[in-house]
């Protein structure tokens, strides 16, 4: 794909021209990146499904829903603090993107070490999110939830939680062996020819994951 | 090659506007993570839970994932298309309303 050079036009009149151009519509946006952003997109069909979901289920139990801020809650140092361990992920995977976001930026920068350790502390704290997750998964499980029923309410909430928050703790899975990937990678020095970009590309898919559990966050845990 | 050193220039943004909106999303976290801790109940619960998290998802995107920097042409072309979800969110809404009512008339039985 060769870039063209006379993209002057921004705004609507940008809009216009670009997708009247008849070849390219996505001026100074490489296939790479549009292809991670349509897969990004699909994949938000996917997860807004699982939350139409549980929505409906929700909403349709004649049972009363477990309240997830008492269902969440620990115990520590005798203090009971409700919602804790999910307040400490949510900070924990946004620190990740923080991480990723300078790693992007490193990588155009061209500083190829700091760029490629970004990315492994980025790997690192998504790998403690996945801990996290698998304490916290362990604690429900031991007190009885279970995909068809569980004793603090409504049996739809074990079904809409493990698939919901698996589905999500698969793709930070995936995320961190897709990061350590590319960071090994930009660290061996593969991409000091055809430029950091991949960096950008691998952060779009990472920045999302975040941005997935921002909609959990607030609507199975807060609501 | 070319189309990269294009992105690249592109795409070169102060680091310090990242460590703001970094800063900016562990303070509304901790905003939606009190929305919790302070037990608000009812309208005022809900309208700050969608609040917190508009506004987080909006920060992630746009910056994070430098749409604001993209051209209208494909920015549009990415955050459309999920608005369809609304419409099958208010279908489901109205059938799920429909299912409860009916169970609270013959569950009760």
């Amino acid at each position: 794909m060769s870039a063209p050079l006379e993209v002057v036009d921004t705004g609507v009149k940008g809009l216009v021209t670009d997708w009247a151009s008849d070849k390219d519509a996505f001026k100074n946006v490489s296939w790479g990146k549009t292809m991670m952003w349509i897969f990004l997109l699909s994949d938000t069909f996917i997860f807004s499904c699982f939350l139409v979901g549980y929505m409906s289920v929700r909403m349709t139990t004649a049972v009363p829903w477990p309240i997830p801020s008492e269902v969440f809650a620990l115990t520590i140092g005798g203090e009971h603090i409700p919602l804790i361990l999910i307040a400490i992920m949510t900070f924990v995977l946004i620190t990740s993107s923080g991480t990723m976001a300078m790693a992007v930026n490193c990588g155009y920068r061209r500083q190829r070490k700091k760029a490629g350790i970004l990315m492994l502390i980025t790997a690192f704290l998504g790998l403690c999110f996945v801990g996290m997750q698998a304490f916290e998964w362990t604690k429900l499980i031991e007190e009885g939830v279970r995909p068809w029923g569980n004793p603090m309410g409504a049996v739809q909430f074990g079904a809409s939680f493990f698939m919901i928050t698996g589905f999500h703790g698969l793709h930070v899975s995936i995320g961190v062996i897709y990061l350590v990937t590319v960071a090994l990678k930009v660290l061996r020095g593969d991409y000091e020819e055809r430029g950091y970009e991949i960096v950008e590309i691998t952060g779009l898919y990472w920045h999302f994951v975040d941005l997935v559990w921002v909609f959990i966050f607030a609507f199975f845990y807060l609501w | 090659m070319m189309e990269n050193s294009i992105n690249a220039e592109v795409q070169q943004h102060p680091i310090s506007t990242y460590f703001k909106v970094w800063g900016l999303l562990f303070v509304l976290s901790t905003f939606s993570y009190m929305v919790d801790y302070m037990e608000f109940e009812g309208a005022l619960r809900w309208t700050l839970i969608l609040i917190f998290m508009f506004l987080k998802a909006g920060l992630i995107i746009a910056v994070f994932m430098h749409m604001m920097w993209e051209r209208m042409a494909f920015w549009l072309a990415i955050l459309l298309p999920p608005l369809c979800v609304l419409v099958f969110l208010g279908l489901m809404a109205i059938e799920a309303d429909y299912t409860y009512a009916n169970r609270l008339i013959f569950f009760s039985q």
